[in-house]
This record gives structure tokens, sequence and C-alpha cells, in this order.
């Protein structure tokens, strides 16, 4: 176009000099199908889209406690004041007896607890909460489910320093296992993860998913040893115990920041079974369910 | 140009199916609709495609697929090269984020790489004209300058292959007449691109060649030039004769008390060069319109109008015969109102004939339907002025732009001369 472009496009923005900078995939050919059987998860994508998951994960950190007025200390307040519920509650009138005081006991606990709890409940909403951008944009949706999971690691070792105030308030030398936390962080991610892919796929066409996923959460805090340990329960309710895959992951993270308590073999075996059979489902189910989330949603 | 094919589909089909979502097993026969159904196009590397058709005819599905944000029920597409797809801008937005964070995050769900954003992050703000206001939250940031922040970071996308939904619908006339510009670049640079839009002008000025989607289906597939006219002659679909019979016609006149109904307009059409009714006119073209009606008591001081409308309603302009003094005997009338040079822009409207003596005597809002269709107009200034500049287009001429040579605040053309 001649005289009339020039007009139109004003300034002349230069595209030649940011050509270098784009990224081209010429010959890369994508072929769309119907989507047959189980497609992958697309973790090919997955990799190619790695800056959108650290976008979207950096995202949730930022926003999460926007225009709130205590900010991060909401991180460190959830535990904080549920570990003084606790107390009140479970150790002075429930007169259940620790090996190392009360509050350091729960609050440890509590605040792996709470990332799992607030990972589990954040993914199964996640992929209804980006409705707007699954309808409008290709990309992998898995990025929308694994951003809650990197970013609530954020809360996680705000409350853990709240964790390391409170071992020092009691002047509590950790034992050297200690340096295996990280792991029992890792199981407890892994499972929110799992339990996320299935959730949230779920949401997407049943909504009940929103009431039930914070009700079964309160449930399973009291069935797993966060508050009291694994020692004050009864012999007819071991086999619940026993089979609740947050019991291994739970008993061993104290085991390994604490040094209370043991890690059995079994309940260990169950949580990391259960966490690759939740991963595993999850992830088929998510791939089959992927499909149709642009049109159910 | 090249041969090799960006886009190939084959027997593309999307089968919806209706009714409620809670999916129960128990409800075996549900209702199927397919909003895509064997869909066969190719896009040549380089060139831009419009993709026209009605509201519901299956377009937006298509640029779904294609973008992969929707799996298609049937058939096979092959894209090659990187893809950008743009539905809507702004996607991805967070109100609570300020504009910088938003362009990095807007970039990334695009597509793009965080260095590239970084490099073209000063060009970005600056084509969005919102430098002072890049680190507030976007809440705060007027509509204005939201939609131009986040089609300035879409403007800056750089696939291979570019689909773009209507998404010039935003911003101001200034503003779209900027991106019309943007995506002129594009197109030129050797991209691909495939572009939905109802505004013809758009199409016409931004595509050379044109898919027509009909009901799921492609109805003519082509140079944009033709395609679009099809499509356009399409559009009039009520009368095929041209010639308008208002007699029975209840659903386009305003029968009411207030009409005294001693004049009744009894059939409407628009005349072509020839004398023959037509319906659709180029831009510029001579409009006639003949009118007939019926006196049956005599009236004095007849006043006859005819006005154009937008198919919203929004009068454009309105012909008066001027008022007619001498008595209107019983019987049968025509007239014909001619209109030498059409200023209207390519699009749809609607005439209203009004007849009136001291009270209206009869009212036909929607008395006929036409279409003015994009031609090739001869001045460049009309050709590349859009809707958005007006909804009619007059002729103008310019002077030449020339360096003002004279001392601010000299009004004077002429230098005066100064006597000693």
């Amino acid at each position: 176009m001649t005289a009339p472009n020039g007009f139109l496009t004003g300034r002349g923005y230069s595209h030649e000099r940011m050509a270098a900078a784009a990224t081209t995939e010429r010959d890369q050919t994508i072929v769309i199908r119907p989507p047959k059987g189980f497609a992958g998860l697309g973790v090919a994508d997955l990799w190619r889209f790695r800056e959108l998951l650290l976008f979207l994960t950096w995202r949730d950190i930022k926003i999460r406690y926007k225009q709130t007025l205590l900010g991060a200390a909401w991180a460190i307040l959830q535990p904080f004041l549920t570990m003084i519920v606790f107390t009140l509650v479970i150790n002075h009138i429930g007169r259940i007896k620790t090996p190392i005081p009360y509050p350091l006991f729960a609050l440890s606990t509590l605040a792996l607890w709470y990332y799992f709890s607030n990972s589990v409940n954040l993914t199964s909403a996640s992929l209804v909460g980006s409705s707007a951008l699954i309808t409008k944009v290709y990309f992998p949706r898995i990025s929308v489910v694994l951003s809650p999971i990197f970013a609530g690691l954020v809360d996680y070792c705000l409350a853990f320093c709240l964790v390391l105030g409170a071992m020092a308030y009691y002047s509590f030398a950790p034992p050297l296992h200690a340096l295996l936390v990280p792991l029992f962080v890792v199981l407890a991610g892994l499972m929110a993860l799992g339990l996320g892919l299935a959730l949230s796929a779920l949401n997407v066409s049943y909504r009940d998913i929103r009431y039930a996923v914070p009700f079964v959460l309160q449930l399973w805090l009291w069935a797993s040893p966060v508050a009291y340990p694994g020692s004050v329960i009864p012999e007819r309710y071991k086999l619940i115990y026993t089979l609740n895959p947050m019991t291994g992951v739970i008993e061993g993270y104290r085991w390994a920041l604490l040094g209370t308590g043991h890690v059995r073999p079994l309940h260990l075996g169950i949580s990391i079974g259960t966490a690759l059979v939740l991963l595993l489902g999850g992830a088929l189910y998510f791939s089959r369910a992927e499909r149709a989330f642009a049109d159910v949603i | 140009m090249s041969s090799e094919l960006a886009i190939e589909a084959h027997g593309l089909g999307k089968r919806y199916v209706l009714g409620e979502r809670g999916r129960s097993p128990l409800r075996r026969n549900r209702e199927e609709l397919w909003a895509l159904r064997d869909v066969e196009f190719a896009v040549e590397r380089g060139n831009a495609v419009g993709v026209v058709g009605h509201n519901g005819a299956g377009k937006t599905t298509l640029l779904k697929i294609l973008s992969r944000i929707t799996a298609p029920s049937t058939g096979e597409a092959r894209i090659r090269g990187s893809v950008g797809s743009l539905l809507e801008v702004g996607t991805g937005f967070h109100p609570e984020l300020s504009g910088r964070d938003n362009v990095y995050l807007n970039g990334a769900i695009l597509g793009m790489r965080r260095r590239e954003i970084k490099a073209k992050f000063d060009e970005i703000v600056a084509f969005a004209e919102v430098e002072r206001f890049i680190d507030t939250p976007v809440k705060r940031y007027s509509s204005g300058m939201y939609v131009r922040l986040a089609f300035a970071v879409a403007a800056h996308l750089e696939p291979d292959i570019l689909i773009v939904d209507e998404v010039l619908a935003v911003g101001d006339a200034s503003f779209q007449r900027k991106c019309l510009g943007k995506m002129g670049e594009v197109s030129n640079e050797g991209r691909t691109v495939v572009f939905v839009s109802h505004n013809m002008a758009a199409v016409r000025s931004l595509t050379s060649k044109a898919v027509w989607l009909d009901h799921g289906r492609v109805a003519a597939d082509g140079p944009t030039g033709e395609v679009v006219s099809q499509y356009l002659a399409s559009t009039i679909d009520e009368e095929v004769s041209g010639v308008v019979d208002l007699r029975e016609n209840a659903s386009r006149r305003t029968v009411s008390k207030y009409t005294a109904q001693r004049v009744r307009f009894t059939s409407v059409s628009l005349l072509d060069p020839d004398d023959q009714p037509t319906l659709a006119f180029g831009e510029g073209a001579p409009l006639r319109v003949d009118m007939r009606f019926d006196v049956r008591e005599p009236v004095r001081f007849l006043e006859l109008y005819v006005r154009v409308k937008s198919t919203e309603g929004q009068r454009l302009f309105s012909s008066f015969a001027g008022q007619i003094e001498s008595t209107i005997y019983a019987g049968r009338y025509r007239a014909i109102c001619e209109i030498p040079e059409n200023p209207l822009r390519p699009g749809r409207y609607v005439i209203e004939l009004v007849a009136r003596a001291a009270d209206p005597e009869d009212i036909v809002p929607t008395a006929l339907v036409f279409a003015v269709e994009a031609g090739h107009l001869e001045e460049e200034n009309l050709r590349y002025l859009t809707t958005a500049d007006g909804i009619v287009r007059v002729r103008s001429s310019w002077s030449g732009v020339e360096r003002d040579e004279l001392p601010a605040g000299t009004l004077e053309r002429e230098p005066r001369l100064v006597g000693p």
C-alpha cells in the first residue's frame, strides 16, 4: 500500500527490528483432530509454555493478599490462630499429652496441613476460575492447576518461619534428619496435585465440587494426626487411621522435623502409593476431560 | 507468492449437544447442533484471509478450533508455524495487577517469551499511550486505557499465523484506525492472518481472500471482493423481487389511532439507473425511491418524507417533498424521490415512509431494507475511512499539506504587504 498506509500506521513501528527477537517455529506442524482415547497431558507444550507457568504462579502469589490489610501476615495467622484453638481444646480440655510442647507440636504439622488443604482447595477451583482464559486462548490447561501448588509453597515457607520461631521460643533443636522435611512437603504437594487434577476437571462439569471440597477437607483434618499424635488413636479406629493417605505424610513430616513419633513403612507406603495412583488417575481423567473444557465450562 | 499452505482444513466439523449440562446418563435423545460441517479450506503462507458470515454461522467456532481452544468433532486441520490467537483483547488481564505486570502476564498467555516482551515493552506502552499509568492497577484504568493496553500487547504478537476475531470492535475511532494500520502492517510482512469480522470494509482492506460461512458450511471461498459481495447480497433475504407490497403488511406499518389513513402507501421499491427494482447499491450510487400510495379522501397540504435509517433505527437523513398545497383527490398516485449520490457506507439500511397533512396520515417505519456494498471509490481519502469514522461519507478535498512558514500568531494565508 502506498500513501494511505503511511497515513494509517502513523508512527511507522519498525517490525524488522523486532523480528530477530520473535520466536519462530516455522517447521512445526500442528495437527488438529478429534481426540481419541487418552491424549497426552501436553508435557511438551507445558515445557514450551514454561514461562506462562512461571507468570501464573507469580500472579497467584502477587494477588493472593492484594487489598487486604494484613497482607501476607494471613499466611502466618491462619496456622497460628488454629494452633491457639487446638492448644485450648485438644491440649487443655482434651488433655492429650505430647512429648514436646503442644503449641510447637501442632504448629509444625498445621503449616504442612494448610499447604495441602489450600492447594487442594485452590486447584480444584482453578479451571473454573480461569474460564475466561480457557475459552479464549490455547495454553496447556494443566498450567492453571499447577500454579497454586507452586504458589502455595511461599505461604508454606512463611508458616515454616513461624515454626522456627516457636522452636527458638521453646529452645528446641531439630534433629539432623530434619533435612528430610522437603521430601514430605513434596509428597503433600504431589498428593494435592493428583487430587487437584481430578477435582478441577470434575468441577468443570459438576459444580458440586466447590461445596464438597472445603467440607471434606475439614473432616479430613480431624481424621489426620495434625492436632494429636497417632498414639492416641483407639484400636478400633486403627484401620481407618492407617488407610488415611495423609497419615504417613504427616507422621513422617513430624518425625523428620521434631523427632517424635515414628515413620511406619506401612503408613508411608500407603501415602506414596495413594499419591502415585491419584497423580496417574488424575492426569488420565484430566487429559480426557481437557478436550471439552472450553465447551462445557 | 509462496504456494506453501499455512493452514489446511479437511472436513472439519463441530457438534454441540444442546440442553442442560447435568449429563444425566438417563436422558438419551438429546438434540445435536452442528456448528461447523465439512469445512474445507486452505490458506497459503503469507496470505490474509477474512471469514465472513451471519451471527451463529460458525465463524468463532472455526477460529476456536484453529487456535486449539476446542477440539473438532470430525475432520482434521494442519497448521504449519506458530499460532497466535486473539479472540478477545485483554485475555487474562488481572484487575489487581499493574499495567506493567499485566503486559507481562498477558504476553505470556498469548505465547510470548519473557525476553520478547521485555524487548517490546516500551513500544507496547507507547502504542497504548498509558506511560503515566503503567504502575497503576488496571482496575483504576478507564475502559479506553484498558482496551488500548490490552490491544497494544496483542498487536505486538509475532506468530507465523495470527488468528483474529472481531477485536477491532473496541476502542475509540482513532485507536481503531491505528489498529487497522497495525494489522495492515502484519499482513504485509508475509504473516498469515485469519480475520473474522462483521466490518466488511475492514475485511476488504485487510484481506485478499475470504471464506463465507453459512450455517456451519463454506458457502463461498475465493477473492475477498467476490465473496463479500455474494455474502452481502445474501443478507438481503426478505424481498426477492425488490418491490415491497405495503397494502397488507401490518408488521411494517405503525397502525395507530394517530394516523388518519386518508393516504396509504401501497408499495415501495428502489430503482437502479435502468429503472429496475434492486435492493443493493454501490457506495455513492444514486438512490431512487419509487413509492405508490392511495388517497381515499381529498387531502390538502400533503407532505411526503423518505427517511433513511440505520438498522438500529437511528435516522441518518430525510428527504422532504415539500408541502403540496393543491388538493389531492382520491385515487392512486406515484412519487419518486431521487438522491443523486448516496452518502452511505457499506451496510444495511432501512427506508421509512411518512405521509402527513395537518396530522400524520401514514407512517411505515420499516418500508424497505436495502444494502450498500463497498464499491471502488476513486478517492483514496474515502476508501480508507471506516464506519468508525462516521456513518455517512461526504466528498471533500484537502489542500496539500505544506510547511507553515508564517510566524506564529499570524493567521493570514498571503503575506500582507507592509507599506514603508
